[in-house]
């Protein structure tokens, strides 16, 4: 029976706001209400998704929203407040209620906006948006998901249920200000489909798993069908997974999780870890790290393949300071915390122009594209010089401490017998500690893949402990 | 577990009607447009938070900040599928749109929603500040300055101390096409400490915090600022002399309280309705069937008064309940919102929750706990001849569908007949869902619920979480450490 489709809304004319006007608006509002300093940011966003289970529509979602986020200084003193209120009201509340809070808190010399020579905007076009991701249709964008779901569905008999295929689109656009001059604003755009199916066994165990593919551009997303076919694989292969003794054994990230010990190292440079000495980085700089074929960088300039942006990519930080590429860690040795400038400063360092901005809060510290530099094996190669191990495609739980280094989390994957992939393993643990980990990778894939802002290829890391049975 | 004298509270409504121009007329006219396509249910819901926080860092107080955000999800429900659209502009214009947006879920003739709203009483299981929302923020401030003295008092290792306070008011509206119409105002509340002890060349951290639905009074015996301080301070020293965990598998006793994160991560979860209405859980169709040992009776339970998890009514308007989930190991109930409820023809257990405005509502948790049992807790310990004791935890996680689940102990201790000996190091305990809680031998006569601390995530929403449990001993599961 052939379905109705829902239609997208008729559009409501946008109100074309200049974000950039606004947020420095602010900022001269809150200078005039007594501020020292000042530094805004305004955000507006909109979304679309929609979900198709056992090809029915299950849910579809369409809206938008903006906010408006302000710091202000008080000579060493600052606090910040945020507000979805953008009516002169609000802002006046907005203002009025930040200077209310910085008069609380207490002087902190490290604080305060970065220097008037450091700020700046890449002007080349860094290509982060795409006008194309609205361009289709409302039953189109369904027909996207419902594409991406049957593909997965069709793969296998065994595949015969399903969390569903989506299709998500959406596009923002955000302006910095602040009382030192600086104003800059861009927009950024990002689609994206997914498929989650769920296989099931002859003893009636389930499985599930997914895949997507996600790009600033319609035109550069995966067909539904490669994502439906690929999500099923990932699927079926956990089918009749089972423990396995606990032993110490190499252990074989695929690239898609060995994304996550970056995403460690990332925390663990980054500034505000180190001058609180949380962090097992704290005072390495200069020091051998990892093994010495390691090289991690972060880029906020990069340019994918497709010449597009990367998801990482921005032409300035979250204090308005140009973006750059930093090398973190270089043939194994560490060469660079990453910081912003309040971490900077309490190290005695330049910022390496890493500051996150939400709208609340005072800036965070915030990666572009984070990347460990491919070798040349194969991941087929990798696995087929390992007599015994385990091949780990999912990783699950909070168990990374920055701190001590100690980690400890759930893992699924597959069995390495002979340098071949047997059986699907699960219900263990991997563990080891970070600073022995990145010191005892034995082999870097050549497969790097940015399938977001953090990519690493293959990884194996010998002496890691297989808990199970 | 006492549920305060039901009162209805008509300032919940009023201050929507009052500050953003709301009226049951342009309720109505909404509802109306959200079933102009047809469908079967539509729903408003309107919410408005004000937040703050405030630290102190390095004996500094460092940072103040707060956030105000209004706005109103629309849903229209049509047989399984959802429509959902939202707007943070309150206008009667944009409200519309919103709700034309949400219509095109469905395709059939329109539909009349029912004239008139009937408000039931609801619980009234925490203090709502009358007038005006001035935050003492000298009182707030206190709280966080004495923990930092508290814990930098406690050892000369200590050379790190964060000290942060959160708080926030939640007032929420809901109207729906089938009459139904709910207010509530949800404080909540949070004080958290956090160090970092060295010692030569070993640093390690330590944490704790503790919170609800309270005022300020709540701040005393196991959530005063000294109490969490000298925690958080204490499982750092400890640390700086754990060995590595052990690996494998062993028995477990697991302390009481926080530790109850292993009841929301192996049946919780799997138990919302919405896995189970589309048999993507693994406990699907395991209703009436053994899923623990005759030991064990879980419930959740949204009516506690103060606690973190309770609500007076759910992001449906429903009001929250008791739900017997497990009971002397027979699986008995799952958490339903609405839509599931209708669906598979069950009872809605008032746990259909959303983390804001801009969120479709889902089954959820809202304080989850594992009933006493008879046993006493050094009985428990003395009881296990090699083992491990795990008293305090960090997050967790599980696969709803083939049930596996982790939960990472970050306070934990080796026993060695029957006696508690080296703290160990962080490290992960995995277990099967429907299996895991086969192996409880022993509960213990201690049940206590944690201390405010918990936000669970699904599907990309947080809401907080209670959980708790009694000492409990499992004979077998898996220790994720690197020891031998």
């Amino acid at each position: 029976m052939p379905e109705t489709v829902p239609q997208t809304a008729e559009t409501v004319p946008a109100d074309d706001l200049d974000l950039e006007s606004l947020a420095a608006d602010v900022v001269a509002q809150a200078v005039k209400a007594g501020a020292s300093d000042a530094e805004a940011v305004a955000r507006e966003g909109d979304e679309f998704s929609v979900n198709v289970r056992m090809g029915q529509v299950e849910t579809l979602k369409e809206s938008g929203s903006r906010g408006l986020g302000l710091r202000v200084f008080l000579g060493k003193r600052s606090a910040s407040a945020s507000t979805s209120d953008l009516t002169a009201d609000g802002i006046r509340q907005l203002v009025s209620g930040a200077l209310a809070l910085a008069r609380v808190t207490e002087e902190d010399p490290f604080n305060g906006l970065p220097e008037p020579g450091e700020f700046g905007s890449l002007a080349v076009d860094q290509h982060l948006y795409y006008d194309d991701v609205y361009s289709l249709s409302g039953p189109e964008r369904i027909e996207r998901a419902r594409r991406t779901e049957a593909a997965a569905l069709a793969a296998d008999p065994r595949i015969s249920n399903s969390d569903g295929g989506s299709f998500d689109a959406s596009t923002g656009r955000m302006a910095l200000a602040n009382s030192r001059g600086f104003v800059g604003g861009y927009r950024s755009s990002y689609a994206g489909i997914a498929a989650a199916p769920l296989a099931k066994d002859a003893d009636g165990k389930m499985q599930r798993d997914g895949w997507w593919s996600g790009a600033r551009s319609l035109a550069e997303l995966d067909s539904p069908e490669a994502v439906g076919k690929e999500a099923a694989r990932r699927a079926l292969r956990r089918l009749g997974a089972r423990r396995v003794p606990t032993q110490r054994v190499p252990i074989v990230f695929s690239a898609e999780v060995a994304r996550s010990l970056l995403g460690s190292i990332f925390e663990a440079a980054s500034g505000d870890a180190i001058w609180r000495s949380a962090s097992f980085l704290a005072g390495k700089l200069g020091e051998t790290i990892a093994a010495a074929n390691i090289t991690i960088v972060d880029d906020h300039t990069m340019f994918l393949p497709s010449g597009a942006g990367g998801f990482g990519t921005a032409p300035f930080d979250g204090e308005g300071l140009p973006s750059q590429r930093n090398v973190v860690v270089e043939n194994g040795v560490l060469q660079s915390y990453l910081l912003n400038t309040y971490s900077a400063r309490k190290l005695g360092m330049k910022s390496t122009h890493n500051a996150s901005r939400g709208l609340a809060g005072a800036p965070g510290i915030g990666c572009g594209n984070l990347f460990l530099a491919p070798g040349a094996l194969t991941e087929e190669q990798i696995i087929a010089q390992i007599p015994a191990g385990l091949y780990v495609t999912g990783l699950m739980g909070f168990g990374t401490n920055v701190v001590t280094g100690d980690y400890s989390r759930g893992a699924t994957g597959l069995w390495i017998e002979n340098g071949q992939l047997t059986h699907a393993v699960e219900e263990v643990t991997v563990a080891g500690n970070l600073t022995e980990m990145f010191k005892n990778i034995t082999a870097i894939g050549s497969d790097l893949v940015f399938r977001g802002s953090i990519a690493s290829p293959t990884l194996r890391i010998d002496g890691m402990t297989v808990a199970g049975e | 577990m006492t549920n305060p004298a039901a009162s209805p509270n008509p300032g919940h409504k009023r201050y929507f009607f009052e500050k953003f121009g709301i009226t049951e007329s342009l309720l109505e006219r909404c509802l109306g447009q959200a079933l102009s396509a047809g469908g079967d249910y539509a729903d408003l819901y309107f919410e408005s938070v004000t937040a703050t926080s405030l630290g102190v860092d390095e004996q500094i107080v460092k940072s103040a900040s707060q956030g105000v955000s209004a706005g109103c999800g629309i849903r229209v429900l049509s047989g399984e599928r959802t429509g959902y659209a939202y707007t943070d502009n309150l206008s009667p214009e944009r409200l519309l749109h919103a709700a034309r947006t949400a219509a095109l879920i469905a395709s059939g003739p329109a539909k009349q929603p029912i004239q008139g709203f009937t408000e039931a009483p609801s619980a009234n299981l925490y203090p709502v500040p009358t007038g005006g929302y001035d935050l003492d923020l000298a009182a707030r401030l206190e709280l966080i300055l004495r923990a930092d003295r508290a814990a930098r008092a406690f050892d000369n290792r200590i050379v790190q101390v964060r000290a942060s306070y959160a708080e926030s008011l939640r007032r929420i509206l809901i109207a729906a096409s089938d009459g139904a119409f709910a207010s509530d105002t949800q404080p909540l509340c949070r004080l958290n400490v956090f160090v970092i002890a060295k010692e030569e060349s070993l640093t390690t951290k330590g944490s704790a915090g503790g919170g609800g639905r309270a005022g300020l009074d709540q701040f005393i015996g196991s959530k005063s600022p000294e109490f969490l301080a000298r925690e958080a301070a204490r499982g750092a020293i400890l640390q700086l002399s754990a060995v590595p965990a052990p690996a494998g598998e062993m028995q477990v006793v697991l302390g009481p309280g926080w530790p109850g994160i292993l009841l929301h991560e192996a049946v919780g979860h799997g138990l919302e309705a919405d896995f189970n209405r589309k048999g993507t859980s693994a406990f699907a169709g395991l209703i009436g069937q053994s899923v623990a040992s005759s030991k064990v009776t879980v419930v959740d339970n949204g009516t506690i008064a103060g606690r973190r998890g309770s609500l007076n009514v759910d992001d449906e308007g429903s009001a929250t309940q008791e739900t017997v989930l497990i009971e002397g190991c027979i699986l008995k109930g799952y958490l339903s919102d609405k839509l599931s409820a209708r669906l598979m023809g069950m009872a809605n257990t008032g746990s259909g929750r959303r983390e804001n405005y801009q969120s479709i509502p889902m089954p959820r948790m809202t304080n989850t706990y594992m009933l006493a049992g008879d046993d006493a807790p050094e009985d428990i310990l003395r009881s296990v001849k090699h083992g491990l004791y795990a008293v305090n935890f960090g997050g967790g996680q599980v696969d709803i569908t083939n049930g596996k689940f982790v939960f990472s102990a970050s306070e934990a201790y080796l026993i060695e007949d029957g006696k508690i000996t080296a703290p160990v190091r962080d490290a992960t305990l995995i277990g099967n869902g429907p299996e895991a809680l086969k192996y409880v031998s022993m509960v213990g006569n201690d049940l206590k619920l944690d201390e405010g601390i918990g936000t669970c995530g699904k599907d990309g929403q947080s809401v907080p979480v209670g959980v708790g449990m009694p000492t409990i001993k499992l004979d077998k599961m898996t220790v994720g450490g690197t020891g031998r």
